[in-house]
């Protein structure tokens, strides 16, 4: 386990609504996640897992219990977090080039230096969009490009302002499995070039396991934690470790655990 | 490849053949069903009045041009900015929203005569008919462009750190630009109609003025030219409208880029 925790969890509690009419989404979530760890969350569909990732990032204020990152109580949505959903929510007007650098016109202190070091920063963007594979593309608008492109600058546009969390709500759910596969790779590359904190929801277990140091299974609505599981696999994990016995052991074993809430 | 030539000639002369057609058979009608000219002229009566009276008309035209599209320039700003105030928040929107329906219910011929009494004849009641009968569609729109927003694209936004004022700049604004532009198709054919009810009920200039009079002395060739002539301002206008909308929100149309 580690033993200083970026982000954590204490007894949170979420319910939508109110009075009789409230459904209880989570209810008794409690995590520690460390400072540069990948976490996936995983669990039965409608378990809440969205919900979690509004509650880290203070984009949703719990019924009760406490979250806390960086030693501070969350209370309002934290500042500089990076976040890819499984719509990728380019803007249409906007170049790939101008969508990545979206965060740059927002985020302190880059805002200020903008308009003024323009070139030093599209110098960045471009880097990031070339480990993609999107080098090519930056002028072309989100429509000229293919669901894999369109997701690849969503990433882009996550990670651009280096930002400490990344979080990840099924961003590779809508796309082929080819292309899936592909961008596991290009994920766990950006990862380990640059060691942010992410949090990834997902319901491929697969996903899961090759991208993440921890896996926890959430139980049915409402959701809590039944099940963390470490993975302790070699990295740069390949498509080929995929097909190992202890990969296939571990995603056994996750699946096993969430059929048991499906019961 | 020749076909598909042929086919775009086609569609380009499609709308000169029906009008072409739709004269002809007016024309036709009269002739042969002998109506008399002042209950309804032949086209090329019209026509004729028209080329025969074109510096008069002209001189019309301008004004009422000039009354709506300055109407139609007020409603657009107003319209922006109370729709933007509508779609980016929920305590304004629940406030005004039901006032601007009932406002838009009241048939504007019925405020023309207080208007007179307020600002008296001339271009004033024009102008400002024409913005009252345009504003509503520009509110509408602009707020519903603003309104349908992702909520992903906010929460990403928020995340990141961005204000209330950020957001409405970077999401909200372009985002409700198309919106705009769609109603102002709308509401430049509405200005028109405004501008020359006003100046149909009380006023002492414009086309509605010029075709009152004409119809006063039994003229109908002179008030069918000006009916004619508002029809021709309006296609412009609209063409205008139109063009400005494709150049300003190319990426909307992506759809036809493409093919």
């Amino acid at each position: 386990m580690v033993d200083q925790a970026l982000v954590e969890l204490r007894g949170v509690k979420l319910a939508y609504g109110v009075g009789r009419d409230s459904t209880l989404a989570v209810d008794g979530l409690d995590m520690r996640i460390g400072k540069g760890e990948f976490v996936a969350v995983v669990g039965p569909s409608g378990c809440g897992k969205s919900t979690l990732m509004k509650l880290v990032t203070g984009l949703l204020p719990p019924t009760s219990g406490e979250i806390i990152v960086h030693g501070q109580t969350v209370t309002k949505p934290i500042k500089g977090v990076g976040m890819a959903f499984q719509n990728p929510t380019l803007m249409p007007w906007r170049t790939t080039m101008d969508n990545v650098l979206l965060p740059m016109e927002v985020v302190e202190p880059h805002k200020r230096r903008f308009r003024r070091h323009r070139a030093e920063y599209e110098e960045r963007a471009m880097k990031l969009l070339r480990t993609v594979g999107l080098a090519d593309f930056s002028q072309k608008f989100p429509w000229q490009l293919s669901g894999g492109m369109q997701q690849r600058s969503n990433l882009c546009r996550a990670l651009i302002h280096e930002p400490e969390i990344l979080m990840l709500d099924e961003p590779f759910g809508a796309l082929d499995a080819f292309t899936r596969e592909e961008l596991w790779g290009v994920m766990q590359a950006l990862w380990l070039e640059q060691r942010f904190t992410a949090v990834l929801v997902t319901h491929d277990l697969r996903e899961a396991v090759y991208l993440a140091d921890t896996v926890y299974v959430m139980s049915r609505r409402p959701g809590k934690i039944v099940l963390v599981q470490q993975v302790e696999l070699p990295r740069p994990r390949t498509l080929a470790s995929t097909f190992e016995p202890a990969f296939v052991d571990l995603v056994h074993k996750l699946r096993d655990r969430i059929h048991l809430e499906h019961a | 490849m020749e076909n598909l030539e042929r086919n775009r000639l086609l569609r380009l002369a499609m709308p000169w053949l029906v009008m072409i057609v739709f004269f002809a058979i007016w024309e036709l009608a009269c002739v042969v069903f002998a109506i008399e000219e002042i209950i309804l002229p032949r086209p090329s009566k019209v026509f004729e009045v028209i080329v025969l009276r074109f510096d008069i008309l002209l001189k019309f035209c301008l004004q009422t041009l000039w009354s709506t599209v300055i109407g139609f320039g007020l409603a657009i700003a107003g319209g922006l900015l109370l729709g933007l105030a509508i779609g980016a928040s929920p305590f304004v929107y629940s406030g005004l929203y039901p006032l601007l329906i009932a406002f838009n219910a009241i048939p504007k011929v019925a405020i023309v005569p207080i208007l007179m009494i307020w600002v008296g004849v001339g271009f004033l009641p024009a102008i400002i008919t024409a913005f009252v009968i345009s504003f509503f569609p520009i509110v509408v729109n602009v707020a519903t462009g603003l309104a349908t927003i992702e909520p992903e694209m906010r929460d990403v936004m928020r995340s990141l750190g961005a204000t209330r004022t950020e957001i409405l700049v970077k999401v909200g604004i372009p985002r409700a630009m198309p919106y705009l532009f769609a109603s102002l198709k709308v509401a430049i054919t509405l200005a028109f109609i405004g501008s020359v009810i006003a100046e149909t009920v009380g006023g002492n200039n414009g086309i509605g003025f010029l075709m009152l009079s004409a119809g006063a002395r039994n003229d109908a060739p002179t008030t069918f030219a000006g009916l004619f002539a508002i029809a021709i301002m309006g296609i412009l206008m609209y063409a205008i409208c139109a063009w400005f909308e494709r150049r300003m929100t190319k990426w909307a149309f992506r759809g036809e880029l493409v093919s």
